[in-house]
């Protein structure tokens, strides 16, 4: 059994209550912090803990916070992102929903930490009920004096507000949060400036994944240095996992960072194997928008070292045969899944999602998808897959957020280690009429058979 | 001071100048073309990614290059800056990339389009674009809209550079209703369920536009632009914002269109007010004071631009390299 900080308690019935959440220790963290922390000092632990961002990009926590601007006269704000919209991740909606309070405890003390006096928790427009579960707990946590006014008897003072958004993707890319926060529409700002300089309504802002945040009374608990001990090298302490797809047990795991690939897909503590006991065909690591791998690929990287659960061994091999631990959002595919379908899905959602703000990712995104929508239905031609390859690099590293990224990585890599199927697609149009059709006849390319 | 060098031209600017500004300062082919920034309106750039220049040293401290191709027009120059525009082909390939995007759903109805002749689009195409098209798919389309009673939206060829919502929100005051809606390729302009804008500045969205999306309707079909004089003229308006100071299009006698005086960059000088641009349309009306020099270099608009001994030198410079194309084969 890995060691467990965020789900620890998460069967214990009544969790979701601030009573029950104190008596299993909760708000001991905020109180030990407020009352006998300096603010620095709390980001010193937070720094040593080695904690990584959780909403994606993996930056370290505690540098994030001390970039703040502290001579700044105006107010900092601290933002909790729980627009939670990649594909395949749901991970923070598992622990608001389950215990909220280990949400509100992380932003009152990571709001000591920065200084911030109001805080915002900007949930996606979908998870309305896990708003009102949040805004249930927040009630609480005021009537409790554990917010609002001289917390603790000390003279700090703290308001956390939820905001909803309206179920757009991109406003869980930082600045369009901000800009969606500030009531105007949710376009993501050039950088710089970054927001620890100018963020939410041009004040020093820290904007924090709602893990991220939530892992912040642990490391108070248990001290940074003790946090740094789990995991390997610069993958420090616990990581929840949203897994799903053709796996026997889909749902969220808190696992040890450093855990391997093959014991997260195998073991019966979390994914309990491939469903049906068909074959593994392809895994996409940390939600959608990391690159997919090949079955060859996911247990073990290319110089065949034991492929593990962190930020650098998914990412061993670069994008030739590498992935990114991303959000957590592991998706598993079996021989029955059709990887061309699948891209056009995606494909399907980043033209949706996209902003429309710069002409890459705007026109690109759509393009993308109708050529994959071709492939798919059997209408598509040999030079359509080389074509996709040319759109995806010209929209890759030329726009102004990262979404132009994300929508150019699954389709680079889909056709990297997947051409055959989609050169299957164009040479056998009559074959793939059926949407379903590798269900029945199960589509393994040549390389996978050696597996 | 910062001194920058940019494809190999060095110059020294104020701290704080963008890439594209110090490059304006030198003028000539080291200038990116700059599709959606617009010096006279805050905030505007970033987004079409024409004027996207590699950045190959950081500065003198931090000579470290930048990771990512960076838009000239919103990215500060540092002192050892040394910046690379048409001579990375790293730029130049990204640059062809981003014309294709502007064009796949663009519906190329030059012919009968009134920008055509002074088209930012068309420029960049010519000097920037593929011969060929490797869309194969619809493109988009749009109903035609009007905005207030003088312009015509033709949403089909914009290219969502904002420009015109600065306008609107900076220039035309007024309430704010003029802005985007929906989002990526499906976001358009609107004018909140088409609600007129009436403002005494807001034809200058039709001058700030770089395309035919907005045209004004006092003068559409009116004429090819080229077929037109364009002269300098002015007259004594009674807007206090108004300058009075405006180019007059000219067939015969007649005044076809009135504009804002615009510079190489296709950048008015001054914005100017509706009643000069919509309702002064008598040589009558006007003080002529002579011919415009327009030394935007166009391709079709070439017969009435000084730049034509330009164009002509790169005529024949395209014709030799031909020439010697087929020598060889
Ligand atoms: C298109 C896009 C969508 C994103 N969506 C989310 C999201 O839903 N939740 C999240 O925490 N971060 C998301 N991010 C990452 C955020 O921009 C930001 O990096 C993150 O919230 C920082 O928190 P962290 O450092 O704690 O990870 C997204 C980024 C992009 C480009
Ligand atoms: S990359 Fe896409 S989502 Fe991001 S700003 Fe540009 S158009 Fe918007
Ligand atoms: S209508 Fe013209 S000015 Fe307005 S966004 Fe479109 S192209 Fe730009
Ligand atoms: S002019 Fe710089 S991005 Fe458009």
């Amino acid at each position: 059994m890995g060691r467990k900080l965020l789900l620890e308690h998460i069967n214990v019935p009544g969790i979701e209550t601030l009573e029950v959440y104190r008596k299993m220790g909760g708000y001991s963290a905020a109180e030990k912090a407020i009352k006998t922390m300096q603010p620095d000092d709390i980001t010193e632990e937070v720094k040593k803990s080695g904690l990584r961002g959780r909403g994606g990009a993996g930056f370290p926590a505690g540098m994030k916070w001390s970039f703040i601007d502290k001579k700044s006269e105006k107010p900092r704000y601290l933002v909790c992102n729980a627009d939670e919209s990649e594909p395949g991740t749901f991970k923070d909606r598992y622990l608001m929903e389950k215990i909220p309070h280990s949400l509100i405890e992380g932003m009152l003390v990571s709001s000591f930490a920065l200084g911030a006096k109001t805080s915002y928790i900007y949930i996606r427009g979908e998870y309305f009920y896990v708003l009102r579960i949040l805004e249930k707990a927040i009630e609480e946590a005021y009537a409790a004096g554990l917010l609002g006014k001289n917390i603790f008897g000390t003279d700090y003072s703290l308001d956390v507000h939820v905001q909803i958004g309206a179920g757009a993707y991109i406003c869980g890319e930082e600045t369009a949060l901000l800009e969606s926060l500030e009531g105007k529409r949710g376009n993501p700002r050039m950088k710089p400036p970054f927001p620890a300089i100018s963020g939410l309504y041009a004040s020093p802002t820290v904007v924090n994944n709602v893990e991220t945040i939530a892992a912040v009374p642990h490391i108070i608990n248990i001290t940074g240095d003790e946090y740094a001990k789990i995991g390997v090298g610069r993958s420090t302490g616990t990581k929840l996992i949203s897994a799903s797809g053709h796996i026997n047990k889909p749902g969220t795991y808190e696992i040890e960072l450093g855990l391997t690939v093959e014991e997260f897909i195998y073991s019966d503590e979390y994914c309990g194997g491939i469903k049906g006991g068909r074959k593994i065909k392809a895994m996409i690591a940390g939600g959608s928008s990391v690159p997919i791998l090949p079955a060859h690929l996911i247990t073990k990287t290319a110089n065949g070292e034991d492929r593990l659960m962190t930020y650098e061994s998914l990412s061993d091999g670069g994008f030739v045969s590498g992935t990114m631990l991303g959000s957590g959002g592991f998706v598993i595919m079996d021989e029955t899944a059709c990887i061309v379908r699948h891209t056009w899905t995606l494909a399907r959602f980043y033209h949706h999602e996209s902003c429309g703000q710069c002409s890459p990712c705007r026109e690109g995104t759509g393009w993308m998808e109708k050529v994959l929508h071709r492939i798919e239905h059997g209408h598509g031609s040999m030079k359509d897959i080389d074509l996709l390859v040319d759109i995806a690099k010209k929209i890759e590293g030329n726009t102004i957020c990262p979404l132009g990224d994300a929508s150019a990585w699954p389709i680079a890599s889909a056709i990297r280690h997947f051409r055959e199927e989609f050169e299957y697609h164009i040479l056998h149009p009559e074959k793939v009429k059926d949407p379903k059709h590798f269900a029945h006849e199960p589509f393994v390319s040549s390389k996978l058979e050696n597996v | 001071m910062a001194k920058v060098t940019i494809d190999g031209v060095e110059m020294e600017v104020p701290d704080g100048t963008t890439i594209l500004n110090a490059a304006r300062s030198v003028g000539g082919d080291i200038v990116p073309p700059a599709m959606c920034y617009y010096s006279k309106l805050e905030g505007s750039g970033g987004k079409c990614r024409t004027c996207l220049v590699k950045v190959s040293q950081g500065s003198t401290n931090d000579p470290r290059p930048m990771p990512k191709l960076v838009p000239s027009c919103r990215t500060t120059v540092m002192d050892g800056m040394v910046v690379e525009n048409i001579t990375s082909p790293e730029v130049l390939e990204a640059r062809k990339g981003v014309v294709e995007f502007l064009l796949i759903n663009h519906p190329l109805d030059c012919p009968i389009c009134d920008q055509a002749g002074e088209c930012d689009l068309q420029n960049l195409g010519y000097k920037h674009g593929a011969a060929a098209t490797r869309y194969e798919e619809e493109r988009r389309t749009y109903k035609k809209i009007d905005i207030g009673d003088k312009i015509k939206l033709h949403m089909d060829r914009c290219i969502l550079c904002y420009r015109c919502t600065y306008v609107a929100d900076q220039v035309a005051d007024g309430d704010r209703c003029h802005g985007i809606i929906n989002r990526g390729d499906h976001a358009e302009i609107s004018t909140y369920i088409e609600k007129a804008i009436d403002s005494d500045f807001s034809g200058n969205m039709i001058d700030v536009c770089p395309v035919g999306a907005l045209t004004d309707k006092t003068a559409r079909f009116g004429s090819r632009v080229w077929f037109t004089k364009p002269m300098d003229a002015h007259r004594d308006c009674d807007n206090p914002k108004c300058s009075g100071k405006v180019v007059v299009w000219q067939k015969g006698e007649d005044i076809l269109r009135v504009t804002g005086r615009k510079d190489a960059y296709h950048e008015v000088d001054e914005f100017i007010c509706n009643t000069c641009r919509f309702e002064k349309k008598k040589a009558s009306d006007w003080v002529i004071e002579g011919p415009r020099h327009i030394n935007n270099k166009s391709v079709i608009s070439a017969n009435h631009y000084e730049h034509l001994k330009d164009i002509k030198e790169d005529v024949e410079k395209y014709q030799r390299q031909v020439a010697s194309n087929i020598n060889k084969a």
